[in-house]
């Protein structure tokens, strides 16, 4: 597991899953059509994943499509930062 | 008369002729009431429907994300509610007393509110996604005697049961062989003894029903105390509104944690005997657009947010699925642009049917029916039996002017407008100016009669469909250490019309950072809720205020919104 899928995946876990849920998350849960994050707390992830790695995602890709399985997640975070090439 | 008979009627006479001669006795009448019988709303939408002859009819088809499905009868839907009702009754609830319902959209959410208005207790009905804190408040205001709960969501009631001591029972619908605490109880549904014959509480039409929580400026939020003889407006509507027809396959998108989830996606419905289909999903277009297509879907009653969502998500995938059985295409819960509109008629080949109306009004009350013609953008008109208008904001008397902005009010004593705020009369009495009852909206009427939404006239924040009190937001920033003041307003947003901003102030010692908005961020969903969550944070340096110190939200709104802020003169310099 990559550094970034590890990260994505560790946050999902500690900051939206329920108290008790022993859900497993793997890299294709379902997050947002699974209702483990819901279209609004993907604000936050979303402003977690632009502070951490250093991009700035733009509206138009935030789309809960994008942010439904940590694997899309990845692959948004590797586009953006291909895009605007920053240390992480 | 047959439903499709009252949309030629409709779409043949004129509005006026058709608002002229109307009587909601219609309603009482094909439902079988006559005033003073008993009335409730638990057997009107399962036994009565039995009787009907529609017994092996589905009611419901539910589906979640991962496919699992189970299929209701409406005899089912008689038999388990009997017996959530014989369960809760031989727990010790009598008539009247508040019982909580804190389920994702299962069956037993659905199943279990008709089973608690049969016993005459009163359903109280909360959003699953609440934090503990928004939790304890509502509970706590309605000193509610039980909650059903599922096994997910049991460690929020722990957390606060304490604080509720007249919190008798916390009945789990899902336990399985969990270890259960002191005052909780298993109970599944499926697996208890099937009741055959309860004998449903005599509720008269006044007899207390449901108590939905909605946000206000001022305050904590208020319990909307509806009645069982809401049902005739909410089944009247569902036929004329939503064009439920005996044949239909209905899918409500809202959850009944909110008012729209019960009105339209329980009441509604069933009192038609409609079936109707539910996913148990967050939102993903592939999936909702397959579950459309997989149950040719007939009636859909959607939100604005969602459609957004979708559009955002391109036609495309619009094009990989067969939406031939989609017939009448409805929304609720913010005004629905002209542009999600005209893309609902590129998509779908079908407008959607901009409706409104809040939770205290019960019901859709301006409206685009089947068969009028749409202004892509308008509300709509007023449903027969309602008498609106837009006031003057200083003399609360009707404008008569087309295209003048005022506040939408309605002539209060349709049945199912709400009956009163729980614990709270000073708050509902401010709700009425004139003989009209304050929407809390401004709007127009253009010169055919059609109103077009304007914004809400206070500081309640309408994100996705959902009413947001400022006053609560703010008290629960003030418990993350960091926060010295704090103010909650409305900002504009592309897919949800509007979100929370804060704007912070903080104590000595801590210092803004990207760091601290997420933290504060987070407190917050977790706290109250996801929709409460502040989707941007200022941090400034004071807050604007009154000279007695007041925080003056407007100038804040003001500002996100680029309206002019007009008379700053009670505002303090800083």
């Amino acid at each position: 597991m990559d550094e970034i899928t590890k990260l994505v995946r560790d946050y999902v876990i500690r900051e939206y899953l329920e108290e008790g849920d022993e859900r497993e998350i793997t890299e294709t849960t379902p997050l947002i059509s699974g209702g483990i994050v819901d279209s609004f707390s993907m604000v936050s992830l979303k402003r977690f994943l632009e502070k951490k790695c250093n991009i700035q995602i733009s509206d138009a890709c935030a789309t809960p499509d994008a942010f439904d399985t940590v694997q899309k997640i990845v692959g948004l975070v590797h586009k953006f930062q291909k895009a605007q090439p920053v240390a992480v | 008369m047959s439903n499709s008979a009252v949309c030629e009627e409709l779409t043949a006479k004129s509005y006026a002729e058709l608002t002229a001669n109307f009587d909601w006795s219609t309603a009482e009448r094909e439902l079988g009431y006559q005033p003073g019988q008993a009335i409730n709303i638990g057997w009107m939408c399962s036994d009565r429907i039995c009787h009907l002859g529609m017994a092996d009819k589905v009611a419901l088809y539910w589906e979640d994300f991962q496919g699992n499905h189970q299929q209701f009868t409406f005899d089912d839907l008689r038999v388990l509610s009997n017996t959530v009702a014989q369960f809760v009754c031989d727990l010790g609830i009598q008539p009247g007393e508040r019982v909580c319902l804190f389920m994702d959209r299962v069956p037993e959410l659905y199943i279990g509110f008709l089973g608690i208005l049969k016993t005459g207790a009163v359903a109280q009905p909360l959003f699953s996604a609440f934090g503990d804190e928004s939790l304890l408040v509502r509970l706590q205001n309605a000193n509610t005697s039980a909650i059903l709960t599922q096994k997910k969501h049991l460690h929020k009631v722990r957390k606060i049961r304490e604080q509720l001591p007249n919190l008798r029972h916390i009945i789990v619908v899902d336990a399985g062989d969990s270890a259960l605490q002191a005052r909780e109880v298993s109970f599944d549904m499926k697996r208890a003894p099937r009741v055959e014959a309860f004998a449903v509480y005599p509720t008269l039409a006044e007899s207390p029903s449901v108590l939905h929580y909605t946000s206000g400026t001022t305050g904590q939020p208020k319990g909307a105390q509806h009645v069982h003889y809401s049902i005739i407006s909410q089944y009247l509507t569902s036929k004329w509104v939503l064009d439920l027809q005996p044949d239909d396959i209905y899918w409500c998108n809202a959850d009944p944690g909110w008012v729209t989830g019960t009105s339209y996606g329980i009441i509604g419905p069933w009192s038609n005997g409609t079936t109707q289909v539910v996913l148990d999903s967050g939102f993903n277009a592939e999936r909702w657009y397959e579950f459309i297509a997989k149950h040719r879907v007939t009636v859909w009653y959607s939100a604005p947010t969602a459609i957004r969502l979708l559009m955002k998500e391109g036609t495309e995938v619009v094009r990989r699925h067969d939406h031939s059985s989609l017939r009448h295409l409805a929304s609720v819960g913010e005004p629905l642009n002209a542009e999600a509109v005209i893309w609902s008629q590129e998509a779908f080949g079908k407008m959607f049917h901009d409706t409104f109306w809040q939770t205290e009004t019960g019901c859709i009350v301006i409206t685009n029916f089947p068969g009028m013609p749409i202004k892509p953008g308008s509300m709509g008109r007023p449903f027969p039996g309602i008498t609106a208008a837009v006031l003057n904001i200083k003399t609360y008397e009707p404008i008569t002017e087309p295209g003048i902005a005022g506040l939408i009010a309605l002539r209060p004593g349709w049945p199912s407008q709400v009956r009163g705020y729980w614990n709270n009369e000073a708050g509902f009495k401010a709700k009425f100016k004139n003989g009209w009852y304050l929407c809390g909206d401004r709007a127009s009427i253009d010169s055919d009669g059609y109103y077009w939404f304007m914004g809400r006239d206070d500081d309640v924040i309408n994100t996705g469909g959902h009413l947001v009190g400022p006053f609560e937001i703010e008290s629960a920033l003030l418990e993350h250490p960091a926060v010295y003041e704090s103010a909650a307003v409305a900002k504009p947003d592309p897919v949800n019309m509007e979100v929370v901003k804060a704007f912070v102030t903080l104590k000595r010692g801590y210092e803004p950072s990207d760091d601290l908005e997420l933290e504060i961020m987070n407190h917050i969903r977790k706290r109250l809720s996801p929709l409460a969550m502040p989707q941007a944070i200022e941090f400034v340096d004071s807050l604007p205020k009154t000279r007695s110190g007041k925080i003056v939200r407007r100038v804040l709104r003001c500002k996100e919104f680029n309206e002019p802020v007009g008379d700053l003169s009670t505002i303090m310099d800083d």
